[in-house]
């Protein structure tokens, strides 16, 4: 009786979170890392790059495929919405949003090469199905006219109710939509695309902390300033001037393409007729040496990783919040926030690598850290609109526990399980450190050269991202949590 | 506008054609951007063509990129080179360094886990956590890897409490130093130029063993590319690569000269490629 819908829920992800502790390999292995992570901090005061030009080439490149990408997203998105009625639809896109970017390019890199295309189209495709369930669930949202008033013309209806009524919500969730892509381009350099992350991965591969701290700076300045220079009125000439700064979009392969999916994706004993016995013992061997600790591992770095980033937010989220702190207090956490979130997980969990040695740790602190700071924005943001009574008690800790968290409990709640599938489709991404999770053996998958494994664990990688997000699905249908908000950064209630 | 420009550039490039070439990267980009920014000037002029250096990020991307004609000539590692030759039908591996026909790695560790160095496989690894370079390695991952397994009987991922992938030579080093990894395997030259220029702390990591030795580093071509660069193209690019006296080329290539390759160079490599579970 006493339990109450949200105390299970939680008690029952606490519990799956700590079991997950249980099985995590945390263990701190470092003899003396004190040198390189000292060198790593202190290098700020010494910021520089060895040449300008080239990292303005790379700011200009970030921005403009980052602009292109959203600009199709938007279409695709858009024209995909209207279909979202159908199962087929449906399924494909829950299928295309759950494999990485960074992964998308990975493939396309096979096909097309290194070049502006792979780029785009490893943000468009999976960009476009989140787009098109999110702006079909706004539309959705929005549809609350009774039949009388509709008219009898579906078009017009559709025109010139739904869509002004909507609006708003379309607009600025597609803002921050693109604050993701801007994240997503500069962390396709990784691969070897010329964006900020090129120079990013190069200048700390090669331990130049001066170099990356200049980069991320900038990277930070862009990120912090979206609204000033992305809006209604610089969309369509951002557009333009990107398509003219970009330019060369060529290097489609139609006979690449053929060959990947009728040869490269091909299992290799069904491709040299090494019949059905070798086939199964290929498939086999995959499931029980990479399938199945890949899968175990991804989704103990995942609950571990969800657990402790619902922790750290309940500890962050009052500095952002007027509520708790005042404005120069607000101020600079919240910069300590876009700093936070505008890391690339890799670099993070590559620095706490250096301080702790390898295991799930350095992986599961920086999944912390960047979705912790990015939960904590959103609900210190709620908090701020709340309306207390004016006898509320003054004490910060009576206020925080008996005020404000009961409050916005079920917000936190919706917000983590949108999350989840994010850290889970990130935790892949930090495989590439290591941490045997699914991203890992993808990885080596690829360095082999073994396209039809990577593709297999691909699909494998999918199936769970579904899984999750079917889950998360139901438990918010329990929760009754607010059902218009989803995908990556899901601050357009802001 | 930069079309316009590109295409100027290809009418003036009639005269001689782009001859696109890359590597593996397996050190420091910009050590790897000045070794072959030399090298494109010395091809260029050599062979009437515009040789152009494109860097690339991985092993597998730079072997995709040679299979999707992207790249005309790679300079591969003994793995990766022969992983190429196995899926680009009539690719040839056409020079080699002198230093590669007898290439070695060396197993590292930090100073604190008192290992000592020792002309035997070195023992009180099993339970250490270990770091190769990168995945598609051949001095930093296949034959450590394969070594390992013959001296311990086990897979890396059993000897070891945790096995890493650094990415490339100069990071497994930096690791190592630090701590975060007890024990590496590391091309020998690119440790051997560390020691040189000064960069590696000799105090907090040292060498405890060195493999025997196998074929490395090799230039690998296409097959066709006379169709496109002219009868006897491919015959004049070896006889320039294996006539470069140019010291600081050389220098940066950490080799003394280069000698003639064949595939066959290479047999070595793809059956221990095999043995490993590596190839298939």
């Amino acid at each position: 009786m006493f339990a109450s819908k949200n105390f299970k829920v939680s008690f029952l992800f606490v519990l799956i979170g700590l079991i997950s502790l249980y099985f995590a390999d945390l263990e701190i292995t470092t003899i003396d890392a004190t040198s390189l992570s000292q060198d790593f901090f202190f290098s700020i005061f010494s910021m520089e790059f060895n040449n300008y030009s080239v990292l303005l080439e790379a700011f200009l490149r970030t921005i403009s495929i980052a602009v292109l990408a959203i600009f199709f997203s938007i279409i695709f998105g858009a024209i995909l919405s209207l279909f979202f009625n159908s199962l087929l639809v449906r399924i494909s896109l829950a299928f295309t949003r759950s494999i990485h970017e960074l992964f998308w390019a990975l493939i396309f890199l096979q096909i097309f090469g290194l070049n502006t295309l792979t780029a785009l189209l490893a943000i468009v495709i999976p960009y476009s199905a989140t787009l098109a369930k999110v702006y079909a669930e706004i539309l959705q949202e929005n549809d609350t006219f009774t039949d009388t008033l509709r008219g009898k013309d579906k078009l017009s209806y559709f025109i010139y109710t739904k869509i002004p009524d909507a609006l708003p919500h379309l607009i600025s969730y597609t803002r921050y939509r693109f604050e993701c892509a801007l994240r997503s381009t500069a962390i396709l350099g990784f691969v070897g695309i010329t964006t900020l992350g090129y120079y990013l991965s190069s200048s700390f591969m090669q331990g130049l902390y001066h170099e990356v701290w200049l980069i991320l700076i900038v990277f930070y300045v862009i990120v912090a300033s979206i609204k000033k220079w992305f809006n209604k009125y610089t969309f369509i000439p951002l557009v333009i001037a990107s398509f003219l700064y970009l330019d060369d979009f060529s290097g489609f392969n139609l006979a690449n393409l053929k060959r990947f999916f009728t040869q490269d994706i091909i299992p290799y004993p069904i491709k040299n007729d090494l019949g059905l016995q070798s086939t199964i013992s290929w498939f086999e061997k995959i499931f029980v040496n990479e399938i199945l600790p890949g899968a175990t591992n991804t989704l103990v770095l995942t609950q571990l990783s969800l657990l402790l980033t619902a922790i750290l937010t309940l500890i962050l989220f009052p500095l952002v919040s007027s509520k708790f702190t005042n404005k120069p207090t607000k101020i600079s956490a919240h910069i300590f926030l876009v700093v936070l979130r505008s890391t690339p997980e890799y670099i993070l969990a590559y620095i706490f690598l250096q301080l702790f040695g390898p295991s799930m740790l350095p992986a599961a602190l920086a999944l912390m850290l960047h979705n912790g700071s990015i939960i904590s924005h959103l609900i210190g943001h709620d908090t701020d609109a709340m309306k207390l009574r004016i006898d509320v008690t003054k004490r910060k800790t009576e206020l925080y526990f008996y005020e404000v968290l009961p409050r916005i409990y079920g917000q936190f709640l919706a917000f983590l399980f949108y999350r989840w599938e994010i850290i889970m489709r990130e935790s892949a991404i930090l495989g590439v450190l290591g941490i045997t999770t699914l991203g890992f053996y993808i990885d080596s998958a690829i360095e082999d050269f073994r396209l039809d494994k990577m593709f297999l664990l691909l699909l494998v990688t999918a199936f769970l991202n579904i899984l999750v997000d079917v889950i998360s699905k139901k438990a918010r249908e329990y929760l009754r949590a607010t059902k218009h908000i989803s995908a990556c950064d899901l601050r357009q209630n802001k | 506008m930069k079309k316009i420009l590109m295409n100027l550039l290809l009418v003036s490039s009639l005269f001689s054609q782009t001859f696109t070439f890359s590597a593996i990267p397996d050190q420091d980009e910009t050590k790897l951007k000045e070794r072959f920014s030399k090298l494109a000037v010395y091809l260029s002029k050599e062979l009437n063509v515009d040789a152009k250096f494109v860097p690339i990020k991985s092993y597998s991307a730079s072997i995709a990129a040679f299979r999707n004609k992207q790249l005309q000539l790679a300079w591969f590692g003994g793995f990766s080179g022969v992983k190429a030759r196995l899926i680009v039908p009539n690719s040839m591996a056409i020079a080699q360094g002198v230093e590669d026909t007898e290439f070695r790695s060396y197993i590292i560790a930090n100073v604190k886990t008192g290992l000592t160095s020792s002309d035997k496989f070195p023992k009180g690894l099993e339970g250490r956590t270990f770091t190769f370079g990168s995945k598609g390695s051949t001095s930093g991952r296949l034959m450590p890897e394969f070594f390992i397994r013959e001296h311990l009987n086990k897979a890396p991922s059993k000897v070891f409490s945790k096995v890493g992938y650094s990415g490339n030579h100069t990071k497994t080093i930096s690791l190592v130093q630090s701590g975060a990894y007890e024990v590496g395997a590391v091309n020998y030259k690119v440790w051997d130029a560390g020691i040189k220029a000064g960069t590696i702390d000799t105090s907090k990591v040292k060498i405890i063993w060195t493999t025997p030795t196998y074929p490395d580093y090799q230039f690998t071509v296409h097959g066709d590319l006379d169709d496109t660069y002219g009868k006897g193209f491919t015959a004049k690019l070896k006889a320039t690569i294996l006539n470069l006296k140019d010291k600081a080329i050389l220098e940066s290539f950490n080799r003394s000269g280069f000698i003639e390759a064949k595939n066959s160079d290479y047999a070595p490599i793809l059956s221990v490629g095999k043995s490993t579970g590596l190839i298939d």
